[in-house]
């Protein structure tokens, strides 16, 4: 372990965990700030979060693991979340993955080879009026059509 | 206590308050199915086999994890019931291999016995196993999560019993398997390779490397000379495979059965465990005498040392450099004996028959395990390993006569064959540590203050002006409570709370370690210790320093216990590791 690089945390994200250390049910708590702060949980997080918080590792791997919220893998420069929720869903959302997928050669939960592009699917964004609905880095392309979906990643490329 | 009042399918019963509904209704002589639980780890309740109502709630509860509330009435068996019953296992059996043929646990499977039980014929759902590759790193244990039946009695015992945390569930639902953090390999973990996950396993997704074709090679090759010798808790395990029952002793049996299978010459481990008592004895008195580091540790467990180096490494001065009897029998068998028996040490192949998994990574742990020149014990297999050996060979150990061990490395004391069991090592140290130090004999050499099943125990010996301060720790779990007494004593500046702690990593000790036949019980280990003791008590000698054949070897080769000679063959260093790789 010693020869990989420390994963240092800011001061304030070290202060909430100080303040959380002694209280049950922490381990979520400072695996949000964690994930807010690093973009994802590596192995060094876990690792950190780990001897901060006197919790074997495997429980720490357990519960990330066990909530899909938590990712595994540095998220691309520019997140892609499609929604598959009910209404998203039913009007086309799996075919918004689907153009993506063929545009950008990424699955839902990978990166693309520079780093550029993450997708992940989510559950609703809020304005299922505009279904089907995708965020890139937080910003809303809703009534999608598959052959809308390169020209909107040309954007960011 | 307070008790609770039940029926459980009318059959009045009382127990113990919070007891739960299943053991109830054991209580009342009434088996409910089960295949998640087990005795030795806290219900995980995940199977939902073990279902029964109560009457007047319309819901089902799982009885492993319902704790019975008073005057209810239990109802564990009912058409409805039976059917839900039958869908779990079908529905498990749909996930799940059909390899039974090819697999390990093949007649030997919680799961096949209760397809078999429920006569299960055919399956009604679609077939969806996933095939997940194997985890091969670990010289001890294979992990196959292809035929994981998810009940999570691995993950449990790993981290309540054993406080190793290797083991996790990853993942959720479906896609949950239970392997280390990080997805890393086994052996990059901190597993200890005590292979009670194995022990306790229901199906055959986790269990021992089997080697028993190296031992096989080697008996087939007219070039070596291939020697055996056998651990204590063998003698009391194997029995089981070929229905003699449980703990049921074959010392001279097993001898016989070793023969037939082909090894040249066929020792006893005990020999060494006798060996291991005269230096780790010695050693404990030179503590004592000399204003040495207390406690002394013993160090004959191959999982806790590996456990002490990762989660322990402040404890390194306090543990006996004494080797295991299994890597003392090594050296000696490449010296002592080749000398004797004018065999050139390259061509000798040593088998170790061993009740742990763990044994199979200390063989190789470092370049002290080859102190002979060569490697000083070239194969360790487990008692289930031999049991299967056996069998191939159509060897039946129950109708076997009974044949003598081979000297000068074969004969041992009462003391050395407990070492199998909990307190055992404690037991054989303190009778020979009293002969060292009073230069008496102990009178009555049982020592009950240090026998039973506790997870932790201890006790004081008078030995002379000396009051001798011990615990005796089973299952790795235990060992915090007693080393964390030790750590805050040396943080205050105190005295050491114990002079001599006996570790063993598996609950009740070797009996019940991680190679041997499955039968984790409570019962099962008693009968199992109850044979040792009784090895024990028909030993003409009980006492390690008494032994003649070790006396020889002290007079004809090594000299004195913790000579140059002992030193370079019989100890050992322990390193820091880290917790993962």
């Amino acid at each position: 372990m010693s020869e990989r690089e420390e994963l240092k945390f800011s001061d304030s994200l070290m202060a909430f965990i100080n303040e959380w250390k002694e209280k049950p049910g922490n381990l979520i708590m400072v695996l949000h700030k964690v994930q807010g702060e690093v973009g994802y949980i590596s192995r060094e997080a876990a690792e950190k979060v780990s001897q901060l918080l006197d919790i074997p590792l495997a429980k720490v791997w357990g519960v990330v693991t066990f909530y899909h919220f938590f990712k595994l893998t540095k998220p691309g420069e520019h997140n892609i979340a499609v929604c598959l929720g009910t209404a998203c869903y039913l009007k086309g959302g799996d075919k918004v993955v689907e153009a993506i997928n063929k545009e950008l050669g990424i699955d839902v939960g990978q990166v693309t080879e520079d780093g550029k592009f993450s997708l992940e699917a989510v559950r609703c964004v809020g304005c299922c009026g505009l279904a089907p609905v995708m965020t890139i880095s937080g910003e809303v392309f809703g009534k999608l059509t598959k052959e809308a979906v390169p020209g909107i990643l040309a954007k960011f490329a | 206590m307070s008790v609770v009042h039940v029926k459980i399918n009318g059959i009045p019963v009382e127990v113990e308050a919070g007891s739960s509904v299943l053991a109830a209704a054991t209580a009342a002589g009434v088996k409910i199915p089960t295949l998640c639980y087990h005795e030795d780890i806290k219900p995980t309740a995940s199977c939902g086999l073990c279902i029964v109502k109560m009457e007047g709630s319309p819901k089902i509860q799982r009885a492993c994890a319902s704790p019975v509330q008073e005057g209810a009435s239990y109802i564990t068996d009912d058409p409805e019931l039976f059917q839900a019953r039958k869908t779990v296992i079908e529905l498990i059996l749909s996930t799940h291999p059909a390899d039974c043929l090819t697999c390990i646990r093949n007649q030997n499977c919680e799961l096949q016995k209760l397809a078999a039980d429920f006569g299960i014929r055919e399956i009604p759902f679609d077939a969806r196993v996933k095939r997940l590759p194997k985890d091969e790193s670990s010289p001890s244990i294979i992990l196959e999560p292809t035929k994981c039946i998810k009940c999570g009695r691995c993950v449990e015992v790993c981290q309540d019993l054993q406080g190793v945390y290797a083991l996790e569930y990853v993942g959720r639902g479906d896609g949950s398997q239970m392997q280390p953090a990080c997805n890393l390999p086994l052996n990059d973990s901190p597993c200890v390779k005590c292979g009670q996950c194995a022990a306790h396993c229901p199906v055959g997704a986790i269990y021992e490397r089997d080697d028993t074709e190296l031992v096989r090679q080697a008996i087939n090759d007219p070039a070596k000379t291939v020697v055996v010798n056998i651990a204590p808790s063998v003698r009391v395990g194997i029995g089981e495979e070929f229905g003699m029952g449980d703990g049921a002793l074959t010392v001279g049996k097993l001898y016989t059965g070793l023969r037939q299978l082909g090894f040249d010459k066929v020792f006893d481990t005990n020999f060494a465990a006798d060996l291991t008592i005269m230096e780790e004895g010695s050693e404990l008195v030179h503590r004592l005498t000399h204003g040495g580091v207390l406690p002394q540790l013993t160090s004959c467990c191959p999982a806790w040392t590996d456990y002490m180096e990762k989660y322990y490494p402040d404890m390194i001065p306090n543990f006996s450099s004494a080797k295991s009897p299994m890597q003392m029998q090594g050296p000696i068998t490449k010296t002592y004996w080749a000398q004797k028996a004018g065999i050139d040490p390259a061509t000798i192949v040593n088998v170790a028959v061993m009740p742990c998994t763990a044994k199979k990574f200390e063989i190789g742990r470092d370049e002290n395990m080859s102190a002979s020149g060569y490697k000083d014990t070239d194969i360790s297999i487990t008692t289930r390993e031999l049991a299967r050996m056996f069998k191939a060979k159509g060897i039946d150990l129950s109708v076997l006569p009974e044949s003598d061990v081979d000297d000068p490395i074969g004969e041992y004391s009462g003391a050395g064959t407990i070492f199998g069991n909990t307190g055992g090592v404690m037991e054989a140290a303190i009778r020979t540590a009293y002969w060292a130090v009073t230069g008496k004999e102990l009178e009555g050499v049982d020592v009950d203050a240090v026998r039973g099943p506790e997870g932790i125990k201890t006790a004081t010996i008078k030995a002379g002006d000396l009051d001798l301060k011990v615990a005796i720790v089973s299952g790795l779990g235990n060992v915090k409570t007693v080393l964390e007494e030790v750590r805050k004593a040396r943080a205050e500046g105190k005295e050491p709370p114990y002079h001599f702690i006996e570790v063993m990593a598996c609950k009740g000790g070797c009996i019940s370690g991680g190679g041997q036949p499955y039968a984790s019980s409570t019962p099962n280990r008693a009968a199992r210790t109850a044979g040792l003791y009784a090895d024990d008590k028909r030993s003409a000698v009980r006492c390690s320093h008494q032994n003649p054949s070790i006396k020889k070897i002290y007079d004809e080769f090594l000299g004195a216990p913790l000579s140059e000679k002992s030193e370079e063959l019989l100890h050992t260093k322990y390193h820091q590791r880290p917790i993962y790789q």
